[in-house]
């Protein structure tokens, strides 16, 4: 007993400077300002009937498409997890980077993708048309079904990330003593991998929750209007009605529900005490039949959902389909690189004209930066959340509010609390890493709790300073997860969550602004130049991924 | 720990050293549809020696909402974008300040909706129903001439409107048929609901995605855009075109004028230099190269159209028009009826 406290209190004490750096960020870029804004815009007429029974309805909707859409992220997510982590196939690298590739374009670049697919006069029907003599290809999902897949195209990715880093960090031992002692796959799934997997497959399951919770553009633009969350109602009210009374109750209620699933996901983490092999199995080529054929559906439908319509689109931005004006009725498609020269001419000589270098460039520093910044400011706290004392329980769940959030308010929150400062340059990678920093820590956290604690204190008693332990203990093991939490913060930055809404863009466009002018605009050339744009993106999201995934980290050994 | 504190006390700095810096500019807070030539901007700076720095702050009605909030702090020295659904707004929370710029003596009074000239005219545009040419062409179909016409069984399904809640151009549409209808207004959506017409959020998408003379391809040969769009469609085009593929129905009632209004922002350090920009923006150079920038037309009479405008772009002889008091006093009230019949 005695010794317990002791020993917890020096836990308590040495984690507190771990703290410092992400509680002041925390405190400034996003309770303050909030804070701010809610005592500002709550009123005695927030709390009336009418206020609560659409706030009721809004929040039911919101929490029941989050879990389904969930449900089936996780249901498509943890196979392709075992897929990546286990077997090796000729193109794994492209697929498990395209995978990432829609949790960054633009909503209106992935529906525009869709469409050029299987829209009416899309590629696929024209194909179809041309084959069958079929007139034409209608393709009607209703709605809801819509805002669910596309949950699941954005989302999957987190569970690939997250639960791939745990799978492969897995002592294959277990499973193979498991096996000797005469226990069947699905046993073997059921009662130790599924287990040991838990801590991880709870975190991706948090944040795809708070992900579709919070889901702002995919509502808006397939909910076909009919449809509204948290989210969307806060921005109809805020922007539209300027009805800041219900605004601030339905953020409130928000923040609230982010909190209450936050708690509930730190309860069930502390209950779990798992160890893992810092020497992981290497992945293998599919060996058996059933291993084949579940290789073979697998890579097919992930290719089929997300290799084809992303392939529309460096399609799309090489096809003139205006060539033959004169004759109409059919469409022709002709090959044309003149999209991607246009991006290199100014037209219209404007002031907010981005050469494509200038704004790779500018993509490219303020996504390094978030990297820097949010792994700078998530290491300590997910080290700090390992081991928990009475502080780490009170600040676990607070750290996932940013994601659950509503973006629009705290955008006000913003102005009214830094005014000005909007307008500087510097801030961009501050309000991204807001969004990364939840990311980071909980796709650290559960991989520093796989560390025995042996090996550190095996490795201090050798001599090793505090630093060199983690070098060369922590940091290897840690490999799997540092770059799932890299490639979030890095594809976070490139996709600009929101950042709009958020703080003020001040004249250095980044390639999602450039796809945003570009598309705001009538004209063929408008539309092909932010397609070409939009390839460009995915390359350089692509390419970067790769490449971070090829670099070795120290004493990683085989890779 | 240390390093920490240092890089603490850098970031710090960096945002103080942000902060203070440039204290001879005047910031421009803009929707993010804003665009001006570089030459046009370089003319004001070589003039008056100052920096202008442009603040996009999201839609329209998101950027007046960023300026209200931050009324007792302003973000900036001049506001542009405010639109006649909004202006009320803008007079109502009081973040102008009134100045009678001398350039304004050669605008129209029709734009003049602000007679304690807080908030001045800019440029204008009418929200219209495009058409695809070769769609009526091909199926020997009559173009619809007003909005009567659209509610006709031959028209059925052919139609992309926008959510008049998410947007500025759907607010637009459903303000013609409130100017046309009256009372009735909400008759004539449920005509147009028992047709098929299709909605979808905002205008990116209505034209992208469902208009068929756009290079997204999609199936509704009529949606309401611009006037002005068939213009960027000719300039646009891939390949360069002597005529437009589309075209507006120009019948009258059938478009709503909005007018776009800049101001100075209550409690600016910046007054002179605010002024010279408002009589800036009024003068000859910055109307001339509106168009081409923002596909609208300046409202200094004075001001050249580019030939393009003169050739493909057209405007309507009677467009729509409400007062922006009307449209204060009973927008919310209009969109909540629209929703009731399109979205239930």
């Amino acid at each position: 007993m005695n010794i317990s406290r002791l020993t917890s209190a020096r836990a308590h004490l040495s984690t507190v400077p771990l703290w410092i750096l992400p509680l002041t960020f925390l405190t400034f870029a996003f309770f303050f300002p909030l804070a701010r804004i809610s005592f500002l815009t709550l009123s005695t007429s927030t709390f009336n009937v009418e206020n609560l029974y659409s706030a009721q309805r809004v929040a039911w909707f919101t929490f029941y498409q989050a879990a389904l859409s969930t449900l089936l992220t996780l249901l498509l997510g943890i196979p392709s997890a075992i897929l990546f982590s286990h077997f090796d196939f000729r193109g794994k690298a492209l697929l498990r980077a395209l995978v990432v590739v829609p949790f960054l374009l633009p909503t209106v670049v992935v529906a525009a993708a869709f469409t050029s697919l299987i829209g009416p006069r899309g590629l696929f029907s024209t194909f179809q048309a041309s084959l069958f003599s079929l007139s034409s290809f209608a393709f009607h999902p209703s709605p809801f079904v819509l805002i669910l897949a596309a949950h699941v195209f954005y989302n999957v990715a987190i569970v690939i990330r997250i639960v791939g880093a745990a799978l492969s960090n897995l002592n294959p031992k277990l499973e193979d003593t498991a096996r000797s002692l005469g226990a069947d796959p699905l046993h073997v799934w059921l009662n130790v991998t599924a287990p040991l997997l838990r801590p991880s497959i709870l975190a991706a399951a948090l944040l795809v929750f708070l992900f579709d919770f919070s889901s702002f553009g995919v509502i808006l633009l397939l909910g076909d209007a009919q449809f509204s969350t948290l989210e969307t109602e806060i921005y109809f009210q805020t922007v539209r009605q300027f009805n800041l009374p219900l605004a601030a109750l339905l953020s409130i209620i928000q923040l609230v529900c982010t909190l209450l699933v936050s708690i509930l996901y730190s309860r069930l983490m502390s209950r779990n005490s798992y160890s893992i092999a810092p020497r992981p199995a290497p992945a293998h080529k599919p060996n058996n039949f059933k291993q084949r054929i579940f290789t073979f559906a697998l890579c097919s439908l992930l290719a089929v959902c997300f290799a084809l319509p992303l392939a529309a689109l460096p399609f799309r931005s090489f096809t003139r389909l205006e060539a033959d004006r004169g004759q109409r009725g059919e469409i022709h498609y002709g090959f044309t690189t003149d999209y991607y020269e246009e991006l290199f001419v100014n037209r219209r000589g404007s002031v907010f004209y981005a050469p494509p270098i200038q704004a790779i460039f500018n993509s490219l520093l303020y996504a390094s930066a978030t990297v820097i910044l949010s792994l700078l400011l998530g290491f300590p706290a997910a080290f700090a959340l390992v081991r928990p004392t009475r502080l780490e329980k009170i600040l676990d769940p607070l750290i996932m509010l940013p994601l659950g959030s509503s973006t629009v308010m705290l955008g006000l929150g913003f102005i009214i609390t830094y005014g000005r400062w909007l307008a500087s340059p510097w801030l961009v990678p501050f309000a991204h890493t807001l969004v990364a920093l939840p990311f980071v820590i909980r796709a650290l956290q559960p991989a520093i709790a796989s560390i025995p604690e042996r090996l550190r204190q095996a490795a201090a008693t050798l001599g090793a300073s505090p630093f060199e332990v983690w070098w060369n203990v922590d940091l290897p093991i840690l490999r799997r997860a540092t770059l799932a939490a890299v490639t979030f913060a890095f594809t976070i930055s490139l996709g600009e969550f929101g950042a709009t809404l958020l703080i003020a863009r001040p004249e250095y466009p980044t390639i999602p602004v450039a796809i945003e002018r570009f598309l705001s605009q009538p004209g063929g050339l408008n539309y092909g130049q932010a397609m070409a744009m939009a390839t460009i993106l995915m390359a350089l999201t692509v390419i970067s991924i790769m490449l971070v995934e090829k670099s070795r980290f120290p004493n990683a050994g085989e890779f | 720990m240390k390093r920490y504190c240092f890089l603490l006390l850098t970031f710090l700095f960096l945002l103080a050293s942000c902060a203070s810096a440039q204290p001879a500019a005047l910031v421009v807070m803009t929707h993010d549809s804003f665009a001006v030539s570089e030459a046009v901007v370089n003319a004001f700076e070589a003039a008056t020696g100052a920096k202008v720095i442009f603040l996009p702050s999201g839609d329209a009605g998101l950027m007046l909402n960023k300026a209200i909030l931050a009324k007792n702090a302003p973000l900036a020295d001049v506001i542009f974008g405010v639109d006649n659904a909004f202006l009320s707004r803008a007079i109502d929370e009081d973040i102008l300040e009134s100045y009678a710029s001398p350039e304004l003596k050669n605008i129209p009074a029709a734009f003049k909706l602000d007679f304690s000239n807080r908030a001045v005219p800019v440029d204008y545009g009418d929200v219209c129903i495009n058409y695809d040419k070769a769609y009526f062409a091909e199926n020997n179909l009559a173009v619809p001439q007003n909005l009567e016409d659209l509610t006709k069984p031959e028209y059925r399904a052919l139609l992309a409107v926008e959510n008049p809640a998410t947007s500025s151009v759907g607010l637009a549409f459903l303000f013609a048929t409130v100017a046309h209808y009256g009372d009735s207004f909400a008759d004539y959506w449920q005509a147009l609901k028992d047709n098929d017409a299709v909605v979808v959020d905002g205008w990116e998408i209505a034209y992208y995605v469902n208009f068929s003379a756009s290079s997204g391809k999609g199936s509704q040969p009529l949606v309401v855009s611009y006037a002005s769009s068939p213009a960027a469609e000719a300039i646009y085009a891939e390949t360069p075109l002597d005529t437009s593929p589309t075209a507006s129905i120009l019948g009258p009632n059938t478009c709503f004028r909005q007018i776009e209004f800049a101001g100075i922002l209550k409690g600016t350090k910046n007054r002179a230099l605010a002024e010279k920009f408002i009589d800036f923006m009024l003068g000859k150079q910055f109307q001339e190269d509106l168009p081409l920038q923002m596909f609208v037309y300046p409202v200094n009479p004075d001001a050249a159209l580019p030939e393009a405008f003169v050739r493909y772009a057209q405007t309507p002889t009677q467009p729509a028009t409400l007062s922006p008091a009307d449209i204060a006093a009973h927008r919310d009230e209009w969109i909540q009826a629209w929703t009731n019949i399109m979205l239930k």
